[in-house]
């Protein structure tokens, strides 16, 4: 603690601050490029710092806590680190920083308009998504979770087409609808049983709750977090993929989805708590749900001839990866759950990278025209099957881990259905994603155009080659993280 | 000489706007009338917060009119309700007025501008008199100051339909005082008296007669009309639509919501809660048209084109909100409901300003008109998507406050309360329907030719515009003061009988 400049309080402010400044910075040098691009940069930087430094007070078991203040009389608006939200954090916070890279490479090589406005929401996204990480109660995760979909609509609607207004329409609609029509009245009504919404390990409804409210506010919460993109409200996130390919990168495979099933993931473990889950009969079928939602986006993944709707769909069935765990309740699930969110995130964005410098490179976006690509693009190809492993969770790549987690878990637990679901799903895994690289590296080139296909620029080359280097550290180092995904299970780590 | 005015504040509330109408009237030097009605309305609104604190406490502030003792005399009485409403109105004017002066130049010529800041005030006049007057024939005359002033007003507008507007608007109105005044009139034949308080005293032993059941059909109804309580809010759209910007923000913000008292008023005060929810059928009847109201008023608001309609239509939805948190007949419903008058008030009149800056450079509000309005007056739709985020009921607004609490009040209710919470959310998913329609032409579409030289709105529409603005964020993160006074006010008509 004396080691630090400043206290961990701060620092989590700092964090929050941050973001913010960068975006009216962006906004202020919007007309300089380079000056504007900087400053993301530094910004996005100087937030994962921060948000680095309250670590050691989490292993502590102390993180920060701060209240700005109630926003309804005996409500407060008020912010609270604990591992599972620091983990969450990090890895949005550090993405944001590759992902910048990536985007300056990208939107200047697609030479994008508006790119100010661009800079400026994504800046705003990250700081809610931090908002939601440390949030301290439903109320104040709910104030963000709003903000990060309003914040990233126009990021979705970016190119002003027919098309893109179309998709940001159905995003809106659908993350909005669930919100308010579940989520909200779900928040409203575990405020009305249990007298508050502050998150507490074990769970905040009182004994006498009876069950089967308990079972209908479960239903409730599972479909009200629609970033969950759990079926049948999942269309949102394929429409949400006419945004520009970092957008999808970042937000759609990690900060607005993993806050999604992070905020599943936090009302389980801390809202509902897994005694009381195990007793709730609505939460068996909320499994299968999840177990339904995880094999049906598989299938359709295998049908989709768009690489970035491929990955959606791909998307969607690794988020119902998380759900299961959640509801599964047990510790070796939860921490399954807690670590495919970092894993997933690394292997997802890898794969959204490679579609992009694909995009960049050689303007392709289906899959059929991904023939002997390998050659012009080796890394990118390469990068695409390291991404595609970790996925399909195969070593040498994090995914690995999660998996065995999770199906360790399902296992325990006695559901084997839900552990042949797990298996299945990693077959389809294979059979959607792998081939993409096979062809592009043994495939014959489709059309004689091979002559002016290169490599995409290099920003976006780095960007992938770090994240691609996170799917195999995960692998080789998974301990820190199977650390913190602990502290949620062991009785009495965390305080709160 | 301070201690004398202090004392006579209830008369002053009504007196300074009613007497600054003619000063309007006759010093008719460019500038000057908007002057006096600008400084009258500060000087009321500093009246209106006065008494709000005096009557704070729970106190009930009695004044007799020119010194004749109530019930014989009229009385002024003031509470934790009507001071609450009267500082919200009287607020509403201040901003009105602020936005008037570059608005009303634009819109109507000079030579008029003096009759109607004299309308103005005296619509102002007539509406705090309906709040703050103890008595019951004194609501329908301050009923008809107001509302015919404001049928003046409305038929300034520039549209020659504002004229078939104000018609309608007339005839509705009057059907609306007259029912009233009948009502009143069979209460006064039973009774003796027009005092409320007095009123209250004496109802309970003539209860039982048709007479009274009628009049309080009679007062309801009445009452329902000038709320636009669906399905007598065919006034309303038109009305609001083609009247100048400035008195569509004010007459948006506050008659209805002074119409809401009345009814409020008498159900609670006069009547009393036992008869008119135990004997008559009000609850149910109440409940069953705002619910109608909600989903009609938000489903028209969708397919309108003009946006002042869109507006308008919302606003029908949001009058069945409040009417709905009435209709619980719990504390808290009824403070939901009267918080929401308040929330809506300040967002509504936020989107109405802003709706102003477009008319002031665009000359209408017709959708295509908002094409690209995102990139040539940013700041005037910046605030237009802070009240449309109200109107959703985003969290860090007003509106998610006031959903906040109307569906806390319905989770009381048990099982009703589970239909009444879905009309709730299915109306503020229609909310996102009719705003986003908005907000998505506005940003990402391209401004036509003619249109992509437009400037931003000049400041002086700018600033009350986002003063109304930043008041839909203020009050929707600092939630105490509006949370209690409502609470109060609510706890001060239920306590009532």
């Amino acid at each position: 603690m004396e080691m630090l400049p400043i206290s961990f309080e701060k620092a989590m402010l700092m964090s929050m601050a941050l973001p913010l400044i960068t975006a009216g910075l962006v906004k202020l040098f919007g007309n300089k490029p380079n000056l504007r691009e900087t400053i993301t940069l530094t910004g996005a930087t100087a937030t994962f710092l921060s948000v680095l430094i309250l670590l050691e007070a989490v292993l502590n078991n102390n993180g920060p806590s701060y209240t700005f203040g109630a926003l309804i009389p005996g409500l407060d608006l008020k912010l609270q680190v604990e591992p599972l939200g620091m983990l969450f954090a990090l890895i949005a916070s550090f993405l944001w920083i590759i992902t910048t890279v990536y985007a300056i490479g990208y939107m200047r090589g697609n030479k994008e308009s508006n790119q100010t406005r661009f800079f400026i929401c994504f800046a705003l996204a990250i700081c809610f998504t931090l908002g939601i990480a440390f949030a301290a109660n439903l109320l104040t995760l709910f104030v963000f979770y709003e903000l990060l979909t309003l914040s990233t609509y126009p990021l979705v609607a970016h190119a002003g087409t027919e098309k893109a207004k179309r998709g940001a329409r159905i995003y809106l609609s659908i993350l909005l609808t669930t919100s308010i029509a579940f989520f909200l009245p779900a928040i409203i009504w575990t405020y009305h049983m249990a007298g508050t919404t502050d998150f507490a390990l074990g769970g905040i409804f009182p004994a006498e709750t009876g069950h089967l409210a308990l079972g209908i506010l479960l239903i409730l919460f599972c479909f009200g977090v629609g970033k969950a993109a759990l079926m049948p409200f999942h269309r949102w996130l394929p429409s949400a993929m006419v945004a520009p390919t970092p957008v999808s990168a970042l937000l759609h495979a990690v900060a607005v989805v993993k806050a999604g099933v992070f905020t599943i993931l936090k009302i389980m473990v801390f809202v509902f708590g897994a005694d009381l889950l195990t007793e709730l009969p609505a939460r068996d079928i909320m499994l299968y749900v999840a177990g339904a939602s995880i094999l049906l986006s598989s299938l359709i993944a295998m049908a989709q001839d768009n690489l970035k709707a491929r990955l959606a769909y791909s998307t969607i069935s690794q988020l119902g990866y998380v759900t299961l765990g959640a509801l599964l309740a047990i510790d070796v699930a939860t921490i399954g759950s807690t670590m495919h969110i970092a894993m997933h995130a690394f292997g997802k964005i890898t794969l959204f990278f490679c579609a992009g410098a694909v995009y960049v490179a050689a303007k392709k976006t289906e899959i059929s025209d991904m023939r002997g690509l390998g050659k012009a693009m080796p890394f990118t190809m390469f990068a695409f099957f390291i991404g595609s492993l970790s996925i399909i969770g195969l070593p040498p790549t994090g995914g690995t881990w999660s998996k065995w987690y999770l199906m360790l878990g399902s296992l325990d637990t006695g559901h084997l259905i839900l552990m042949g679901v797990l298996m299945v799903s990693s077959l389809l895994n294979i059979a959607y994603l792998l081939p993409i690289p096979m062809r592009a590296f043994f495939g014959k080139e489709a059309e004689a155009s091979k002559a002016k296909l290169k490599e995409a620029p290099w920003p976006m080359l780095l960007a992938m080659g770090v994240t691609v280097t996170g799917c195999i550290a995960l692998f080789l180092f998974p301990q820190p993280l199977f650390e913190l995904a602990s502290m949620l299970t062991m009785e009495g780590k965390v305080n709160g | 000489m301070m201690n004398l005015l202090l004392d006579d504040l209830p008369a002053l509330q009504v007196m300074l706007p009613l007497l600054c109408a003619p000063l309007c009237f006759i010093l008719r030097i460019k500038g000057l009338p908007w002057l006096i009605a600008f400084v009258t309305s500060i000087l009321t609104f500093a009246v209106s917060f006065m008494l709000f604190n005096q009557v704070a406490d729970g106190d009930i502030l009695s004044y007799a009119m020119g010194g004749w003792a109530p019930p014989w005399g009229i009385e002024y009485r003031v509470d934790r309700l009507n001071s609450f409403f009267m500082l919200l109105i009287s607020g509403i004017g201040v901003v009105a007025l602020l936005f008037a002066r570059k608005s009303v130049d634009s819109e109507i010529i000079a030579c008029k501008q003096s009759i109607f800041y004299s309308a103005f005030m005296l619509c102002l006049a007539g509406l705090l008199g309906i709040l703050i007057t103890g008595d019951a024939f004194n609501v329908f005359v301050f009923l008809e100051i107001s509302a015919l002033s404001s049928y003046v007003l409305i038929s300034f507008g520039q549209d020659r339909r504002a004229l078939t507007a104000t018609f309608q608007y007339l005839i509705m109105g009057t059907i609306g005082a007259t029912m009233i005044l009948i009502g009143l009139g069979f209460m006064y034949m039973m009774t003796g008296t027009l005092n409320m308080a007095d009123l209250a005293t004496r109802l309970p032993e003539v209860m039982n007669t048709n007479t009274i059941r009628t009049a309080f059909a009679f007062i309801v109804i009445g009452a329902s009309i000038k709320l636009a309580l669906f399905p007598l809010h065919i006034w309303l759209p038109n009305a609001y639509s083609y009247a100048p910007s400035v008195v569509t923000v004010f007459l948006a913000a506050t008659s209805t919501k002074v119409a809401l008292y009345v009814l409020l008023r008498f159900v609670f005060t006069v009547f009393g809660a036992e008869f008119a929810f135990g004997e008559m059928p009000l609850q149910h009847i109440l409940m069953f048209m705002a619910v109608l109201a909600v989903l009609t008023g938000s489903l028209c608001a969708v397919f309108q084109t003009n946006i002042k309609h869109v507006l308008a239509y919302s606003s029908i939805g949001q009058i069945g909100y409040m009417v709905i948190g009435v209709a619980l007949l719990t504390t808290t419903g009824l403070a939901a409901g009267i918080l929401h008058v308040f929330n809506h008030a300040i967002m509504k009149a936020c989107l109405f300003l802003a709706i102003g800056c477009v008319y002031y450079r665009h000359g209408s509000a017709r959708i295509e008109d908002f094409k690209g309005i995102g990139k040539t007056m940013p700041w005037t739709m910046a605030a237009f998507v802070i009240g449309g985020l109200g109107l959703i009921g985003m969290p860090l607004t007003v509106g998610f406050i006031s959903k906040w609490y109307l569906v806390i009040a319905a989770m009381e209710q048990g099982a009703i309360g589970a239909i009444t919470i879905s009309i709730i959310l299915i109306g503020s998913l229609l909310a996102v329907a009719y705003v986003w329609r908005i907000v998505e032409v506005a940003y990402f579409n391209e401004p036509t030719k003619e249109k992509a030289q437009i400037k931003e709105a000049p400041l002086a529409l700018l600033i009350p515009t986002w003063i109304m603005a930043l008041a839909t964020i203020y009050f929707g993160i600092k939630t105490d003061f509006s949370v209690i006074a409502a609470t109060n006010a609510a706890t001060t008509l239920m306590g009532a009988k």
